[in-house]
């Protein structure tokens, strides 16, 4: 008998992104989350997908003119990339320090701008690449691994 | 202690979630600043905010947050309770300020939520 090796399984999903715009914002994330808990990720992962997923988002909202967050899950990982077109991060190193924030003065009255996404997102993942053109935008890839407990 | 308790203690309201009302709550996690309650919150706790706008909604959503009390008398609005009904999340307030009603939830028993945990 011929034992076939399960074929991998994997769901790839785009979401479109607009600048600036925060009553939509969120809800990228939000799917995302309820995707991984349909599939049936424990809790720990879920969430850490959930927080880098919507602080993805809220970048590209905050400082972008628009973007795609793009995920792909398997069953050993969980992928999001977040691309964008705008100014762009003119210095990596300092945008990735905690408390740095470029965020305009009305987007710091809604409670953002402290300066902790990017350093929160890396803090999530097991995986994290950060690449940014000036005047062009940014892309930013996030992996959290499924480890089996 | 139970949602409906808590909110009893510090003189509150619910404006949405009244099914939770036994809903245990064990920790508060109370932040103005959303980037900070994404790293330090933790599930399952109140988010105490004096903070009004949707996205403390979506946060809540994130973090799988037991419950958002607003302070000093702060109201949600419309989108805020159309999204919070939604995802089953209690939004509730209390007149008092931060200060206080972190007095006195810290004197009826609760917890600080643990902002070294890590994953």
């Amino acid at each position: 008998m011929q034992n076939d090796r399960p074929k991998s399984k994997k769901i790839a999903i785009d979401y479109f992104i607009k600048g600036m715009d925060f009553l939509a914002a969120g809800e990228a994330s939000s799917k995302i989350k309820h995707t991984l808990q349909l599939i049936g990720f424990r809790p720990e992962i879920i969430r850490r997908a959930a927080i880098a997923a919507y602080e993805s988002e809220m970048n590209m909202v905050i400082h972008s003119t628009r973007g795609m967050l793009k995920t792909v899950i398997t069953p050993d990982r969980i992928e999001l990339i977040a691309e964008d077109e705008g100014p762009g991060i003119p210095d990596i190193e300092l945008a990735m320090m905690e408390g740095y924030s470029t965020a305009p003065d009305h987007v710091r009255e809604m409670g953002f701008g402290a300066g902790m996404g990017l350093p929160n997102i890396k803090k999530c993942a097991d995986e994290f690449t950060l690449e940014s053109q000036v005047g062009r935008g940014t892309t930013l890839k996030v992996i959290i691994n499924n480890r089996k407990e | 202690m139970q949602l409906g308790e808590l909110t009893n203690i510090l003189n509150g309201k619910f404006y949405c979630g009244e099914d939770k009302i036994d809903f245990e709550i064990s920790h508060i996690c109370a932040c103005d600043l959303l980037s900070e309650i994404l790293v330090y919150s933790q599930a399952h706790a109140l988010l105490l905010t004096g903070l009004v706008n949707l996205q403390v909604i979506r946060t809540a959503e994130m973090l799988d947050m037991g419950a958002v009390m607003f302070v000093r008398g702060k109201k949600p609005t419309e989108e805020m309770l159309t999204l919070a009904r939604s995802k089953g999340i209690p939004l509730l307030s209390t007149p008092n300020t931060m200060f206080l009603t972190c007095g006195i939830l810290f004197q009826s028993g609760l917890q600080d939520i643990n902002p070294g945990k890590d994953w």
